[in-house]
């Protein structure tokens, strides 16, 4: 880290207390979206195709440069992005980043498919363009290498879990890591690859790094014990990472039956158990969970003993505002349904429609 | 005009309209507030970081005059203007929630706080919820004379409000500590309804907000222009409390013109939604002006659609009062409005009326005919 002048002084508590209460940053990206003293936001350099097979969601890595305040990360972190999209409404969704370890103010790419429900991720592969400013958070969680690499590593992957592995691969290389690497990536056909042609490069390169690309449903071996002792004799021992959908990583786990030497990601909203008709109703804070009774959010947390913070009751003072993790509401006034992944509600005003996971 | 003010049940606010029909105006209102809902978008949001912007712009520019001594009158207008923008258009109805569906945290209501002495936190509690929900019920609505004046007869007469006039004044001069104490309820303490200790989760909140206010206006950017210190420091008191007479003086013409309604606790105890719209609409008034005139109040100068429809972005409500003004033709509702010299005058002579006993010769009714003449 050199000498930060300029971010020290915009850091300043002098500068706090002459900016306040807006803060510095309300001021600094009226000037230049670019500037920044405590938010995180990069604009879009490049946006390149990965997949593009017709009739399925395409993929894309996206290139962005940060501000001067992104502290930057750990291969196999993710991290927060938010897009306006048509100027008003920001959403916000959390994407791996797939390029190697990146520092203070570097560049780095996040890859994603567009699905076809995602806000996000639609609006960043299909229609943003270069320029595009988006909000960050910094880099978050613990599926990281770490700083000593051990001398023989294991990468499983599945699908789009392969980003946080491609990271960190990306930085072995770059580390010139001079051990063992084993990759192991599944996924629904070669077309569907990603980073194949890099891929396929680190295979014909060497550098003891062992590629091996599966597409069970093509006749490729599914993952189990036997076959990974096959592949990696004394697999358990070996230090390995492993991402991808949630049957994937179970395989995964049942495979390594507890041993310290494997550590998993998986992308998933968090779930309620999914045990009664009508869905369930699961308050994180609380820790606790009950059958969706179908009343606003509010009654049934305090049903449940839970004493949230409310006001009016009849959704027009926003005292109750919580965030929704999962799941869909209904507004009783309205009528109107909302299925967005992490949105704020009113509980008060929100009766769960199905499964429903707030922060409460 | 005397049309919008000669309803005679001010008193006992015992409406014309059946339930039935009652629930059918609820129903107009709620379906006119979806449409708006379901029409926010890009202009809305662009709408509001203009206004952020010229805000800043304003107080860069004020701030930056002070340097210029013979343009210190122009200085202060800027910062004036900047406070006022700050804390009708932005802050008011940015912590109201009317922009929280953007997904920005600048114009969020859980983290916004305006340029006053009062935490915003702590005003949400007492503006959004108690006096919103609670509307002109007398007893529930700390905003009624916000426990110093007398604002209406139904509040019993005691010798200490000869001195009404004098409290409001005082009031109007030191708004922004008026509304940063409000949230003590002092009159509950000392009508003994409220302890001492149930303040002291305020106090850190309210001495931290005082405390950056008073830094920030009365010591650093005085102390940033040298030797222009006390110049500067007059300037930005004079914009506080510039700010303050302004939003003193919307905020009372919303709640105190001649002809707007008080309600009891019982006439609303299981409030249909169509009575709560009812109650807001009496209980509020309209100023009437140009298109700047609104902006600079925050659009409170539509205060009954802001009553109706708090969560609304305010710059909806100059369209939006042409269909509630038609809605209330039709179901013989008044819907009081009038300039702002109108409406000020007749404050003006409630807080003096209200000063002294009610003269009890008259019926409840006769106070309400008699402005509607005097306006």
């Amino acid at each position: 880290m050199g000498l930060d002048l300029p971010g020290t002084i915009l850091r300043s508590r002098a500068v706090a207390a002459l900016a306040f209460p807006q803060g510095i940053d309300r001021y600094l990206e009226q000037v230049n979206p670019m500037w920044a003293a405590h938010e995180v936001r990069a604009r879009i350099v490049d946006i390149r195709r990965e997949v593009d097979v017709p009739g399925h969601p395409p993929v894309a890595t996206i290139t962005l440069q940060p501000t001067s305040t992104w502290r930057g990360h750990r291969a196999g972190q993710h991290v927060q992005l938010g897009v306006e999209v048509d100027g008003a409404r920001r959403t916000t969704r959390v994407f791996t980043i797939s390029s190697p370890d990146s520092r203070q103010g570097d560049r780095f790419t996040v890859t994603m498919r567009a699905n076809p429900g995602g806000v996000v991720s639609r609006f960043l592969v299909e229609r943003a363009a270069p320029g595009t400013m988006v909000h960050l958070s910094q880099a978050q969680g613990d599926f990281v290498l770490p700083d000593r690499v051990p001398e023989h590593v294991l990468f499983i992957s599945g699908g789009s879990g392969i980003t946080p592995v491609m990271s960190m691969l990306r930085s072995l290389q770059r580390r010139t890591h001079r051990g063992q690497v084993t990759f192991l990536h599944y996924a629904q056909s070669p077309e569907h690859q990603i980073f194949a042609e890099e891929l396929d490069e680190v295979r014909r390169s060497g550098h003891g790094i062992d590629v091996h690309l599966l597409h069970p449903e093509q006749g490729d071996p599914n993952l189990s014990p036997a076959y990974l002792e096959r592949l990696v004799p004394g697999y358990r021992d070996v230090p390995t990472w492993a991402c991808g959908p949630a049957p994937m990583i179970e395989a995964v786990r049942a495979a390594y039956d507890e041993s310290p030497a494997l550590r998993v990601e998986y992308f998933q909203p968090p779930r309620t158990s999914g045990t009664s008709a009508a869905g369930d109703v699961a308050f994180t804070k609380a820790g606790l969970e009950a059958p969706n009774t179908g009343a606003p959010l509010l009654e049934q947390a305090e049903a449940l003993g839970l004493s949230p913070e409310f006001g009016c009751r009849m959704g027009i003072c926003f005292s109750c505002t919580a965030l929704k993790k999962a799941g869909t509401v209904k507004n009783v006034l309205t009528g109107e349904e909302s299925s967005s992944a992490e949105e704020e509600i009113r509980v008060c005003v929100s009766a769960p429609v199905g499964d429903c996971v707030v922060e409460l | 005009m005397n049309a919008t003010t000669k309803t005679k049940t001010m008193k006992t606010n015992k409406t014309n309209l059946t339930d039935e029909q009652l629930e059918r105006f609820g129903e107009e209102l709620d379906a006119l507030r979806q449409r708006v809902l379901a029409d926010l978008g890009e202009e809305d949001a662009a709408y509001i970081r203009n206004v952020v912007k010229r805000r800043q712009q304003l107080e860069i520019a004020g701030r930056a005059l002070f340097y210029l001594p013979p343009a210190w009158p122009l200085a202060v207008a800027a910062l004036s203007l900047s406070k006022i923008l700050d804390n009708m258009e932005i802050g008011h109805n940015v912590m109201h929630g009317q922009y929280d569906w953007m997904g920005d945290p600048g114009l969020n209501s859980r983290m916004y706080d305006w340029d006053t002495m009062c935490p915003g936190e702590q005003w949400k509690y007492s503006h959004n919820y108690i006096h919103h929900t609670y509307t002109n019920i007398l007893g529930k609505d700390r905003d009624i004379g916000y426990g110093i004046l007398r604002m209406d007869e139904d509040q019993p007469w005691r010798p200490q409000y000869l001195g009404n006039p004098v409290y409001a004044l005082l009031l109007m001069l030191f708004f922004e500590w008026g509304v940063a104490l409000h949230d003590l309820e002092v009159e509950n303490i000392v009508a003994g309804k409220r302890k001492m200790s149930d303040n002291k989760p305020l106090y850190p909140g309210l001495i931290r907000k005082i405390r950056n206010q008073t830094i920030k206006d009365y010591l650093l950017f005085p102390a940033l222009t040298g030797p222009l210190f006390p110049l500067t420091l007059a300037g930005n008191a004079t914009a506080n409390l510039v700010r303050n007479v302004w939003a003193f003086n919307i905020i009372f013409c919303g709640h105190f013109p001649a002809g707007v309604a008080t309600f009891s606790q019982e006439e609303c105890e299981d409030e249909t939604r169509g009575h709560w719209y009812y109650r807001q609409l009496l209980g509020s008034a309209n100023i009437t002006g140009g298109r700047l005139f609104h902006v600079l109040s925050g659009n409170l100068s539509h205060q009954i659609e802001h009553h109706l429809f708090p969560d609304l972005p305010a710059r909806r409500y100059p369209d939006l009062s042409v269909e509630v003004q038609e809605i209330c033709r039709r179901y013989g509702l008044q819907y009081n409005t009038g300039r702002l010299s109108k409406q000020l005058f007749s404050v003006a002579s409630k807080i003096c009326r209200m000063a002294l006993p009610d003269r009890k010769a008259e019926d409840g009714d006769a106070p309400v005919t008699q402005d509607a003449l005097a306006a």
